[in-house]
Parts: C-alpha cells; sequence; structure tokens
C-alpha cells in the first residue's frame, strides 16, 4: 500500500527548512484546517444529494436531475441559498446561546473528523486513544441539540430536544460499548492500531458472532446517534413540525442540516474502521494474487467507498421503517441492546482470553 | 450586468412560455437600473442558487393540497427540480403555495406564516380559492383571495390545478428569481405594518 | 314504527306526530331530555346512535331535529323540538346521553345562537370567538361589514361557558376552565403536518403523555350551508365535490339521492351500475391515499408514493371518464353528466388484475413490520360503546365491530343486490381502523368485479326540469362516504332552492373522539390515533 506518510513527512520537512518550528506547526495546521473544510464541505454536499438520489430510486422515483448533469449540482444550489437566506433572529430568546447550538453541533462532528483513517498514514492526528476520542466529542453534539431546542424558547423545539437528549444518552452506551468489544478484541484503542490489526482480514470476518452481533448494534445505535429514521424522533416531521431546530433559519439551519449528513459520515466510517478495516484493502488469507490486486486500489477510496456503502444500509432503514415512539425507542435501548450488549462483550473477553479467533 | 433577453430554464423553449413580457419587462428594469459587472455576476450566482432551490413549506388547506401530494408523488416528481425538500417548519422554507380556501379564521394564522418565512420569500396563489374565493367567494366566512393578505408571486388557476400547472407555476416563480437584484430593487421587505398601509383589506 | 308512535303518545301526551319515511315526533322543547332518555334507554327502542342535530331557522321558530337510529332494531326516528324566542333561545342540552351530542350542540349554537342548558362546553365551534351574529339564521347579514378580514390574531380565552336553568327557572351562566392554569399547553395545528389539514389541537401534555386535547375547527369553514340556501339544486351539488374531495362521488352521489326521493324522479340502471362503480373506485383511490398518509405520519414515507401509483390509475379512469382529477362533478339529478369512456372497463379490469398484488405489497412493507406493530396494535382503542356514542361511523366505527356501513344497514342504489361483506373488525384500536380499511379495498374491489362486465345499455340520464322544484317537505338521506356515514338533510319549502341544505358529516366526529382516545397516551400515539381516523378537515368545517 502507498503511504501518505511519506508525503506528509515530506512537506513537513520542505517547511521545515524554510520556516521556524513554530510557524512550520501553525502552516501545517492551517493548511489541515482548510483542507478539513473543504473535504467537510463536499462530503455534506454529496451525502445530500446522494441521499435524495437514493430515496427518490427507493420510492421509484428520479430525483433530482435538472441542476447540472444528472442533478449534481442540486445540493450546491441549495447551499448558496441557504448562505444568503435571512438568518430570523427572534425575541425572547437567549441570544447567545441559540446563537452558539449550531456551532457546537458542527464543532463536534468535525472534531470527529481529525481521527478518521481515511488512507495509509493520510490521517490528521493518530492517538493512542484514537476511538475514545471519537467517542467523547460525537456526544458534544447532543450538547448542541440541547441547547438549540432550549434557547428556542418553543415548546415544539423543547420536546424534540429532550428526546433527543434521552436518545442520545442512551444509545451512547450501545455505541460505546460495542466498540469496546472491537477494541478488546483489536487490543488497541489507537485508530491505526486498529486498522492494522485488520490488515490480513477484517474484523468482521474475523471476529466470529460476536463482532457480528456488536455491528448489527452499532449501525442500530449509530442510526440513533444520528438522528434518522427510524429513530428520528427528536426532528419528527410529523410530530413536532421540524423538532429542535424549527426556530433556526438561513445557515444555522445549515449547519444542523449538514452536521445530520456528517454524522452520518461519521458513524458509517467508524462502522468501516471498526468491522470493515479502515482503509485497509479487502484481503483474503491465502489468495496471494487477489490480496495483491486489491492493494492496487488506494486506501482512500476503500475508506469512503465502505462508508457510502454503510450509509446506504442506514438510509436504507430511514426510507423503510416507520418512526418508533420515545418509550419503545427507550425500552429497546435498555431492555434489549444493553443487555446483549453486555453479555456480547463477555463472549469477545472470552474468545480473546482463549485466543479462539482467525 | 450583462442581462440575456432571455430567461430560459433547461428543456423548455423560450417561445413556450407564457407571460414572456412579464419577465421581459424585469430584465429591462434590471438593465435599466446600470448593475456594475462584479455586483452583477454575483447576483447571477445568488439567483442560480435561488431559483434552483425552492423549498415549499408544508402548507395546504384543502383539496388543491392533495394535488400538490401528487405533485411530490412518482408521476410528476418535483424531486427533478429540488423542489421536494418540503419544511414543515416556516423558517426554513423559500416558498408557500398556498393551496386551498384561506378563511376568515384562518387570516391571522396565515399571515403569521408569511411573516415567519426567512427572506427570500415567495408566495404562489395555488387554485381559485386562494386567487379569488373561487366558488366559495359568497361566503360570509372566506377571504375573497390572497391578495389582500400577503403580496403574491404567481397566481395557478384551477380547481384545483393539475399537477402540471402547479409545476408550470413554480417554473414561472424560478425564472422571476433569477432576474432578481440583492441590493434593492426586487426584493421586497414589507412589514405588517408596511402592507397594511399600502393594502388595506377592502371588501366589496 | 305504530309500535314506537304508541309507545311515546302513551308516555309523553304532548307529543305530536308526523308519518313519513322516517317518523318524526314533535316534542316541547321542556320535555326533549325526558323523551330522549326514554328513546336511549327504553330497551325495545334504544335509539344509541344519534346521527346528526339539524339546527333550523322557520323564521318564527328555532329548533333542531335530531336524527336518532337504533343499532339494535336498525330502525330510524326524528324528533323535532322548537322555541319561539329569537334573542335568547334555549333547548336542553342531550349532551349527558350521547357522547357526540356535545360537538353537535356547539355548532348549532354557533349557527343558530341556539343555547343547550346544561352542555357542559357551550363555546363557538367553527367561527371565532368575537364572531358577531348566527350566520345560518334567515336574517343574519351576510355583508362582511360586521366580521371584516383581520390579519390580527383572534382572541383566545382558557374559559368556557356553561348555561343552567337554576330553581326560579331562569337561565344562568357559569364560567369554567378549559385547562387548568398549570397545564404545559402545547398548540399543534392548524399549520401542521400531520393534522391533516387545518384541524388545531390544543394538547396539554405532561412530558410525553397527553392529558387533554381541545379541538379547534373551522379554520376551513366555508359556509356551504349557507352558500347552498341561495343557489338551485343543480348548482348546489358541486359543493359536494370540495367537502370531502376524496369521497367526492360518494357525496354526489347521496345529495342526488335525495333531490331525487323528493322530487320522485326515476333513474336509469345504467345511471345507478355507473354511479356505483364510480363510488367504490373513490373508495378505492382514498384508501389507498388512508394507507399512504397513515403510514407517512408514523415515518415511513416511502409507503405513500407506492400507494399514489395505485390512487393515479384510478385518477385516470375517472378523468377519462369525468374529465378532471379531482373535482369530478359527474352524478348529476337524474343520472350521471357523460357516458363512460369505451376504456372504462378495460381500464378497470387492468386497475383490478394490478390491485392485489399493490395491497400484498403494502402488507409486505408496513402491515407485518414489528414497528408497524409495535405502534398501532392497542393504540386509541374505542369500544363498540363508545363508538356509537361517539357517533364514529365508516370503517373507524366497524372497526371496533359496529356494523355501520350504511350500504348493509340502509342499502340504496343497487347495493342490495351486490355479493360484497361488511368488513369489521373487534379489537377496536389503530391496527383495527387500519386492516378494516385494506380489507375494504378487496371488497370494492369485489363489486367492480360484479358490475364491470354487467354495465347495462340504456340512457345514463334521464331528462329532468332545468328548474327543479321540490314539493314541500323535508327528506333525509345516508350514504356510506369513504369515511362513515354521510347525510343530507334537504328542507323545501317548494321553491327552486333549498329552504335548509344540512349536511351531515362523518369527519366531525372523528375529529371530536380523538380527544377521548388520546388521554393518557403519548404525544406520537396522537399521530397514529388521528391517522387512523382518517378525518378530512373541509369535510369537519364544510
Amino acid at each position: 500500500m502507498f503511504d501518505f506518510s511519506l508525503i506528509t513527512e515530506w512537506i513537513n520537512n520542505a517547511l521545515g527548512t524554510v520556516f521556524p518550528g513554530w510557524l512550520v506547526t501553525t502552516i501545517e495546521c492551517l493548511m489541515i484546517g482548510v483542507g478539513l473544510l473543504l473535504v467537510y464541505a463536499l462530503l455534506a454536499l454529496f451525502y445530500i444529494y446522494y441521499e435524495r438520489k437514493l430515496c427518490a430510486a427507493f420510492q421509484c422515483r428520479l430525483g433530482p436531475d435538472r441542476v447540472g448533469p444528472w442533478g449534481l449540482l442540486q445540493s450546491f444550489a441549495d447551499m448558496f441559498k441557504m448562505l444568503i437566506k435571512e438568518l430570523i433572529t427572534l425575541n425572547h430568546v437567549d441570544k447567545f446561546l441559540f446563537a452558539l447550538a449550531p456551532y457546537l453541533v458542527i464543532i463536534a462532528s468535525m472534531l470527529a473528523f481529525a481521527v478518521l483513517p481515511w488512507g495509509n498514514g493520510l490521517q490528521i492526528i493518530d492517538f493512542n486513544i484514537g476511538i475514545f476520542f471519537l467517542i467523547a466529542v460525537s456526544s458534544i453534539g447532543v450538547l448542541g441539540i440541547l441547547l438549540a431546542g432550549w434557547s428556542s424558547n418553543n415548546k415544539f423545539t423543547l420536546i424534540g430536544a429532550l428526546r433527543s437528549g434521552a436518545q442520545m444518552v442512551s444509545y451512547e452506551l450501545s455505541i460505546g460499548l460495542s466498540v469496546l468489544t472491537m477494541v478488546v478484541f483489536a487490543g488497541t484503542m489507537s485508530v491505526g492500531g486498529i486498522v492494522e490489526a485488520q490488515s490480513n482480514l477484517w474484523f468482521i470476518f474475523s471476529g466470529h458472532i460476536p463482532a457480528i452481533i456488536a455491528f448489527i448494534i452499532y449501525l442500530i445505535a449509530g442510526t440513533a446517534e444520528t438522528n434518522r429514521g427510524p429513530f428520528d424522533l427528536p426532528e419528527a416531521e410529523s410530530e413536532l413540525t421540524a423538532g429542535y431546530h424549527t426556530e433556526y433559519s438561513g445557515i444555522h439551519f445549515g449547519f444542523f442540516y449538514l452536521a445530520e449528513y456528517l454524522n452520518l459520515f461519521i458513524v458509517s466510517g467508524t462502522a468501516a474502521l471498526l468491522f470493515f478495516g479502515g482503509w485497509m484493502p479487502l484481503h483474503i488469507p491465502g489468495w496471494e494474487a487477489f490480496n495483491h490486486i486489491m492493494d492496487f486500489i488506494p486506501g482512500v477510496f476503500w475508506f469512503i467507498g465502505k462508508a457510502i456503502l454503510l450509509s446506504f444500509i442506514i438510509i436504507w432503514f430511514k426510507w423503510t421503517y416507520p418512526r418508533l415512539r420515545i418509550d419503545q425507542l427507550l425500552s429497546l435501548e435498555w431492555k434489549y441492546l444493553l443487555p446483549i450488549n453486555l453479555v456480547n462483550l463477555v463472549i469477545m473477553v472470552l474468545i480473546v482470553v482463549y485466543g479462539i479467533h482467525l | 450586468m450583462e442581462v440575456k433577453d432571455q430567461v430560459t430554464t433547461k428543456s423548455m423553449p423560450y417561445e413556450a412560455w407564457k407571460d414572456n413580457e412579464y419577465i421581459e419587462k424585469l430584465v429591462q428594469e434590471l438593465r435599466d437600473s446600470g448593475t456594475n459587472v462584479l455586483v452583477g455576476s454575483l447576483d447571477k450566482l445568488i439567483n442560480w442558487g435561488r431559483s434552483n432551490s425552492i423549498w415549499p413549506l408544508t402548507f395546504a388547506t384543502s383539496c388543491c393540497g392533495i394535488e400538490f401530494v401528487s405533485l411530490g408523488a412518482a408521476r410528476f416528481d418535483m424531486a427533478r427540480f429540488g423542489w421536494e425538500v418540503a419544511r414543515a417548519s416556516p423558517r426554513q422554507a423559500d416558498f408557500m403555495m398556498v393551496a386551498g380556501t384561506i378563511v376568515n379564521r384562518m387570516v391571522p394564522v396565515f399571515r403569521r406564516l408569511y411573516d415567519q418565512l426567512a427572506e427570500p420569500k415567495y408566495v404562489i396563489a395555488c387554485g381559485s380559492c386562494a386567487i379569488s374565493g373561487g366558488p366559495f367567494r359568497k361566503s360570509y366566512h372566506v377571504a375573497k383571495g390572497i391578495e389582500d393578505i400577503v403580496p403574491v408571486d404567481v397566481f395557478v388557476p384551477g380547481c384545483p390545478p393539475r399537477p402540471e400547472a402547479m409545476i408550470y407555476g413554480i417554473m414561472q416563480l424560478s425564472r422571476k428569481i433569477k432576474v432578481e437584484r440583492f441590493f434593492g430593487g426586487v426584493n421586497r421587505q414589507e412589514s405588517r405594518e408596511e402592507f397594511l398601509a399600502q393594502h388595506p383589506i377592502t371588501e366589496e | 314504527m305504530a309500535n314506537i308512535q304508541d309507545k311515546i303518545a302513551h308516555l309523553f301526551p304532548e307529543a305530536t306526530f308526523e308519518e313519513g319515511e322516517i317518523l318524526l315526533i314533535n316534542i316541547p322543547a321542556g320535555k326533549l331530555h325526558e323523551l330522549a332518555q326514554t328513546l336511549r334507554d327504553d330497551n325495545e327502542l334504544a335509539f344509541d346512535f344519534l346521527v346528526t342535530i339539524v339546527g333550523m331557522d322557520w323564521g318564527d321558530r328555532l329548533g333542531c331535529i335530531y336524527y336518532l337510529t337504533s343499532t339494535k332494531n336498525n330502525i330510524h326516528v326524528s324528533v323535532k323540538t322548537s322555541v319561539e324566542d329569537r334573542d335568547k333561545p334555549a333547548i336542553p342540552s342531550v349532551a349527558d346521553l350521547w357522547k357526540i351530542a356535545g360537538i353537535f350542540e356547539r355548532e348549532v349554537y354557533d349557527f343558530y345562537g341556539i343555547i343547550f342548558l346544561g352542555n357542559p362546553d357551550m363555546r363557538r365551534l367553527f367561527l371565532s370567538i368575537d364572531w358577531k351574529g348566527y350566520p345560518l339564521r334567515k336574517d343574519y347579514d351576510m355583508s362582511s361589514d360586521q366580521n371584516p378580514v383581520s390579519i390580527e390574531n383572534e382572541r383566545q380565552s382558557d374559559f368556557t361557558t356553561v348555561y343552567e336553568r337554576n330553581d326560579k327557572g331562569e337561565i344562568v351562566s357559569r364560567e369554567e376552565r378549559v385547562f387548568q392554569e398549570d397545564d404545559f399547553v402545547v398548540n399543534i395545528g392548524p399549520q401542521h403536518p400531520a393534522t391533516h389539514g387545518v384541524l388545531r389541537f390544543r394538547t396539554a401534555v405532561d412530558g410525553e403523555t397527553i392529558q387533554k386535547i381541545d379541538v379547534y375547527c373551522g379554520y376551513i369553514h366555508r359556509g356551504v350551508e349557507k352558500l347552498c340556501e341561495n343557489l338551485q339544486y343543480p348548482q348546489t351539488l358541486h359543493f359536494m365535490d370540495r367537502l370531502d374531495y376524496f369521497s367526492a362521488h360518494n357525496y354526489h352521489h347521496g345529495l342526488c339521492l335525495c333531490i331525487e326521493k323528493a322530487a320522485g324522479i326515476e333513474i336509469s340502471r345504467r345511471a345507478q351500475v355507473i354511479r356505483v362503480m364510480m363510488d367504490e373506485l373513490s373508495r378505492i383511490a382514498s384508501h389507498c391515499l388512508f394507507i399512504g398518509t397513515f403510514c407517512m405520519d408514523l415515518g415511513a414515507t416511502t409507503m405513500l408514493f407506492y400507494t399514489l401509483r395505485v390512487r393515479e390509475q384510478i385518477l385516470d379512469i375517472m378523468e377519462k371518464t369525468c374529465g378532471a382529477r379531482m373535482t369530478f362533478n359527474y352524478d348529476c339529478i337524474g343520472g350521471v353528466m357523460q357516458d363512460l369512456d369505451k376504456d372504462f372497463c378495460k381500464d378497470v379490469k387492468e386497475l383490478l388484475a394490478v390491485l392485489p398484488k399493490n395491497i400484498a405489497e403494502y402488507n409486505k412493507l408496513f402491515t407485518g413490520n414489528v414497528i408497524t406493530k409495535n405502534r398501532m396494535e392497542g393504540v386509541g382503542v374505542l369500544t363498540r360503546e363508545d363508538a356509537i356514542s361517539w357517533s364514529v361511523t365508516g370503517p373507524s366505527g366497524r372497526a371496533s365491530g359496529w356494523s355501520c356501513d350504511v350500504r348493509k344497514t340502509d342499502p340504496y342504489s343497487i347495493y342490495s343486490e351486490l355479493d360484497f361483506d361488511e368488513v369489521t373488525a373487534t379489537e377496536g384500536d389503530s391496527m383495527a381502523r387500519f386492516k378494516c380499511r385494506v380489507e375494504e379495498m378487496v371488497q370494492s374491489a369485489r363489486i367492480l368485479e360484479q358490475l364491470v362486465d354487467n354495465i347495462p345499455e340504456g340512457e345514463y340520464c334521464v331528462k329532468v326540469p332545468k328548474m327543479l322544484k321540490l314539493p314541500v317537505g323535508h327528506w333525509f338521506q345516508l350514504v356510506e362516504g369513504c369515511r362513515g356515514a354521510f347525510g343530507i338533510y334537504i328542507e323545501s319549502d317548494g321553491s327552486a332552492k333549498p329552504y335548509r341544505l344540512k349536511i351531515v358529516p362523518p369527519c366531525l366526529p372523528l375529529a371530536a373522539v380523538v380527544d377521548h382516545l388520546t388521554r393518557g397516551q403519548k404525544i406520537a400515539d396522537l399521530i397514529t390515533i388521528g391517522g387512523s381516523l382518517d378525518y378530512i378537515v373541509p369535510d369537519i368545517d364544510r
């Protein structure tokens, strides 16, 4: 596999020969920031288009096809419009918190980008506790949603925010435990380490049944984390008009809208990292020629491709299932997913201890 | 800015449109105002975004609303034009398809919905009830057209209009947006008080 | 019938009777409550279903006509009462006997200003709190001077008034709170995606649990009944398209039947068959849309697109014959407007061929889903007694085990000759209401199958006088709309215009029963229950 760290090292060295150390760090941070924003925006716009097209396909429709070739520019047009749409300021709201909320949501999803393994060496920062960091920052988002609901001074948003709070806090457990299961299996919390551990075989194959159970639970909990159907109670359109972001207009709403899709990418990206080997190509032990061919496809494509395929499943959920009710949602988590998860974790520990995995 | 005479849309020849004179008048107005190049191109970009992304508010009072549902369904599929993102919150919608009769009791609610829409906002009066009161014009509890209540951009006649007519109406709106100007001019900002001063609600 | 008359005459010597298709009992207002109690509670009579209360203004007197049905014996009776006082007319309330009466009486109060003594909630139903005058009175000033269109918000009140007669016989009023002071009241509607139009629920919630719902109607009240009084009979027909726009054919059918009954017009068999076929086609289309919008309310948006596919196919059939997609104006007095399209039979057969496959697909995609089951089963249970007392007819009533299909109980047109089953269920929950509708589509398809090859030749419309005048009298006709029993009451003074045309909408009870069904349920259940009842707001408000 091509190692991107060669390029990054080279840039680092090249800058280092010209500028002093502190400036090098600043320039690199800026470059990463700009690159991140660019990828972030492009990915979000692509995801919006992707979902609209997919949903149209599920519903026997065509989907956007007027703006640009095959409607590709549709979400760009939406973005332009949203950028210049009026930001309505409301009376009787906590103006600071009201304005802060969308930024919290977007920052949470952006921070999570820092540890996603895009390719071999193409990772902004490789902590030794990368996965832990990922879970930690992704739960900041709920703070933004709670703030948005509360500060809007609207009964619908308040109910939406409370629902969201209950939902996120509950499903955070499931996500944490299923990730923990895989961390036990990998033996490391470092994102790079987890990917490396899958160089021969992806965890979903090598982890026996516990890995598959953990994957299914992760997918369910991840869907709930991102507030998407059938768990889209916080913004249940037929119940709460637009849920916690009812009062937001213009680009503030745009942030929520983008963050929703980005979270979808992060959840499916993390699933790809934990169960499908991150950027690691498909390797089958024994098939040397096949493995060799697979190595030619760059890791970035593997990672993004896997994430998009996994998002396909999550989008499929949304457009097929009806929504759950809040009590059913919570009982699903606390009565079913959590016990299963705990048992699953124990089984995984046993498997690792006795070394009966592939 | 360079304004073309013909405001066209994809896959529909200019001659096939009705009301071209109205659009041409708007184009002339734009030309006469003599916008400079920089602002002009910016306007172009903005208008491209706005005219291609008009999100409706889910608002329907009666029969026409059902035809609006049909418009979203597979046969007519308004998603092709990017209109399918129907927002239930008026803050996030761009235009209001007034589908159905507006009665006295609904008028304050309707006006408030309009006030809640974020700028730029547009209104399409859809169906004869919204245009004039339609078959219920003589009733004691029906507003005789919504033009007295909010400024209307496009009228779509019919009782109810066919989905094709609705598509045509929204496309006309999209053409209208294409000759808008961001700074001054076509973009209206009417508060409740200003509007009331200009359009006192009159009765026959 | 004579039996009832004897019995009532024995108990209430002051009552007078008018024989007719439906027995009419005239009773002074003072005795009304007693008579109503007897009619409901007597074991032999058992008039447990209040079809409607027709408010009337006879110029010198104001009054009401109560249409009652005994579900046990399947007989109808009407009770008429009136008062002379026009300033403060008062009639005793029967809200304690039939639960739906409370809403019906509010409607009469709204239109005629008749106060019902003892009704626990005597507010206006359709018009705003500050509306001046009572619009359906004959002396109402139609000009908008006294009630101008205003964009200022209407006044809100948390209080309702109760009128009662004190010991001295005077009418006294007292204020009562609708919501308590510390209730957390969420306002759902009128602009809300799940209310299916502009209905408004003021909902008191405790967290996610609903404590009370106060239904506000009138956001699309268009005064159809008053408009009809100024139009000739054929002109009144087109309003029927715009009430419940999914049952346009059925409603047309009802009004035509009523006028034809009054004028003594016999229509050809071909016209009858065409009408019935159109009714059943629109029933399928309506239930299709019901499934779609209901699933969309529950969050399964995709189903809407699958069901609309069948609906579009039916609309195509109708468009070919009627020339419109929604407001057909097809049934006319004496038959139908124009003959069937030449492709009609072929198209209907095509539809019948694809329908079972589609229904199987809906069941596979939605009905069997575990989330669907959890959301719908046991949610909003309506018992049979409550269904009758709340006058919940149509598929919603039948889901509670009440056989209330007008096509079976009082067959009209050619329904008595057709072979179809009345779909009932016993659970009374949202799932039962949903399944009843799906099953009704199958039954409608059965009717179509029987008729599609047996459309007799003949004229599609008999000649009727251009200036149709009905004799003096009154007539009542019930038909089965897509959402329940739709009734038409016509009172004629011998002219070419109806003196009073009362529309009995099936959807008003459906909206009224929401409060009863949602108490103690979750907010999400309100959407399920409202969706499964499937009310159409313009039909409630008229």
